[in-house]
């Protein structure tokens, strides 16, 4: 069953088209990638999705509900929860809030105050982040706020996830722990789409990745199939 | 101990002493001479006008410069309706037309942000003082108006009220779930909006709460100056000086705006009767050395000097 399509999504910026004509689709309950060289067009793609911009022409779909031009708060409340590639903690609010805030306004459905901080804190448990609780989401390492965020993008209860290059800057034993993380995700029963560089780690999760050059879908398979694609290698390595 | 009930029980004790602050503030006009209910006055009008601005202003770093406008509008629904209506009913008016303006200029602006969104907040003064006179110069033929005058007593009454209200508002809000989202929305606002916040809602209807205040002080302050004309009303000074008096009092507490709008109003007062000459002047030194020295305000001196007493319990977490 598909939890995500996309039918003809394009974005022009001025004469320049960051997507084109790109037709997607995530399958529900896997874990899909996403990748391309730089500028392909693929945080656009996210941005697209996630209604911080609007395609134009195209539609998306989100359990065969058309969600195009909805605002993102309410995508978010629908059920599509998305981190950032250049992380967009609340600096200055201490790490539950952070995912307090994700608890309080991911659903539509209020909560009162003492089950968001218990399901903040038991998110934050999941996360490995308990001991950080009370500092300021600025005080983190970078793999600490990235993990905040998709703690934060966890309260939400999405069921769909969008990661945004959640392991770029990230030291290998960092990585190790991102992967193993992504995996621990989807045994909560959600889907994810995940951008990445770091090919070990999304040829190692994924179970299909869609691949972006110059706004456009030039390839989809298993990794296998990605990894032995001619038009994909001569994309990264040059003709 | 768990925050929240540390949080609470610190905050109980804090509303027991506001509270006796209260009912001694509403003895004041029994016991004290009359000039003390007119210094008291300006000082609540201060006080409304800086925890109104806190209100919007201070979680989102939104800088509005927008007082003055709301402050007038409530200033001149006074001046129009006072007198031919029961004098709480033209209070609730003035907030309701602050109110009103507020939720249209913020839903056109609130897109906008930083340094354009103060501006156009400053140009919404402009706009408002222009308006009226050409109004009044081409349509009434008339040059400012007269507002009905009602004793300084009743000012301070009214003053007292809607403090009291403003404050427990304020309170409320800070501590509930929108309190962290507009936290968060001047933290970070695109990631607000994707963890679920309706950010342009949520701004325009606090915007629109801490005008509706702005516009009840104006419509009470206005029985005092008896005569107003579109300038005096939309007088810039009340845009600057809620900024001024959050900024030297501190906006990460709630008691930071109400002790720099009490002090700087007492300050600017007493410089007035003894040196008149130069007491802008004085004025503006103290300013610059405070936004100079104190950071966070008096609220962030006050802290350091209890953590240097009691030492880290109380640490800013």
């Amino acid at each position: 069953m598909r939890i995500l399509e996309g039918e003809g999504v394009s974005k022009y910026f001025g004469g320049l088209a960051a997507v084109s004509n790109v037709d997607f689709h995530v399958d529900h309950g896997e874990i899909a990638g996403l990748i391309g060289p730089n500028g392909a067009g693929k945080t656009t793609l996210f941005n697209l999705i996630s209604a911080a911009l609007v395609p134009k022409p195209g539609a998306i779909k989100f359990k065969g509900e058309n969600i195009t031009g909805l605002k993102p708060h309410q995508i978010c409340r629908k059920g599509v929860a998305r981190t950032f590639q250049s992380v967009k903690t609340f600096a200055n609010m201490s790490v539950l809030d952070n995912v307090v805030l994700g608890s309080f306004f991911g659903m539509s459905t209020g909560m009162s105050s003492a089950d968001a901080v218990t399901e903040a804190t038991g998110l934050l448990e999941f996360m490995g982040l308990s001991a950080l609780r009370a500092t300021p989401a600025k005080d983190l390492t970078l793999a600490n706020q990235k993990r905040l965020e998709v703690a934060r993008a966890l309260a939400t209860k999405p069921e769909l996830l969008l990661l945004d290059e959640l392991m770029a800057g990230l030291n290998p034993t960092e990585v190790a722990q991102a992967t193993e993380l992504v995996t621990r995700i989807r045994h909560k029963g959600i889907t994810i789409f995940m951008i990445e560089h770091v090919m070990e780690a999304i040829m190692s999760v994924c179970d299909r990745i869609i691949v972006l050059h110059h706004g456009e879908k030039i390839a989809e398979g298993t990794p296998q199939q990605i990894a032995t694609s001619r038009k994909v290698v001569e994309v990264y390595l040059g003709e | 101990m768990d925050i929240t009930t540390l949080i609470s029980k610190k905050s109980l004790v804090w509303w027991a002493i506001i509270l006796i602050i209260f009912i001694l503030l509403a003895f004041v006009p029994l016991y004290a001479p009359g000039y003390a209910a007119i210094l008291l006055s300006s000082i609540l009008m201060y006080v409304i006008l800086t925890i109104s601005w806190v209100m919007f202003s201070g979680p989102t770093g939104y800088m509005s410069l927008a007082p003055a406008a709301f402050f007038g509008v409530g200033i001149y629904a006074s001046a129009i309706i006072g007198g031919k209506l029961p004098f709480p009913i033209v209070v609730g008016i003035g907030g309701l037309a602050s109110f009103c303006l507020a939720l249209l200029v913020g839903a056109l602006t609130l897109r906008l942000r930083g340094i354009y969104f103060a501006i156009f907040t400053f140009g919404l003064v402009m706009l408002m003082a222009h308006s009226l006179l050409f109004w009044e110069l081409h349509v009434t033929g008339t040059r400012g108006r007269f507002v009905i005058v009602m004793g300084y007593n009743t000012i301070y009454y009214y003053l007292l009220g809607i403090s009291m209200l403003l404050l427990l508002t304020s309170y409320l809000i800070r501590r509930s779930k929108y309190g962290l989202a507009l936290q968060s929305i001047g933290q970070e606002e695109d990631a607000a909006a994707h963890t679920g916040v309706n950010v342009t809602m949520l701004k325009v209807t606090i915007f629109a709460i801490s005008a509706f205040f702005m516009g009840a002080a104006g419509a009470v302050m206005a029985t005092k100056w008896t005569y107003i004309d579109p300038f005096i009303a939309f007088n810039p000074f009340y845009s600057f000086m809620p900024v001024v008096m959050a900024i030297f009092g501190g906006m990460g507490q709630l008691y930071g705006p109400i002790i720099g709008a009490a002090i700087l109003t007492y300050l600017e007062e007493f410089l007035i009767t003894k040196f008149a000459e130069v007491y802008m002047l004085i004025f503006g030194t103290i300013l610059v050395i405070a936004i100079l020295y104190l950071h966070d305000g008096l609220v962030g001196l006050i802290q350091k000097w209890r953590r240097r007493i009691w030492g880290e319990r109380y640490a800013n977490t």
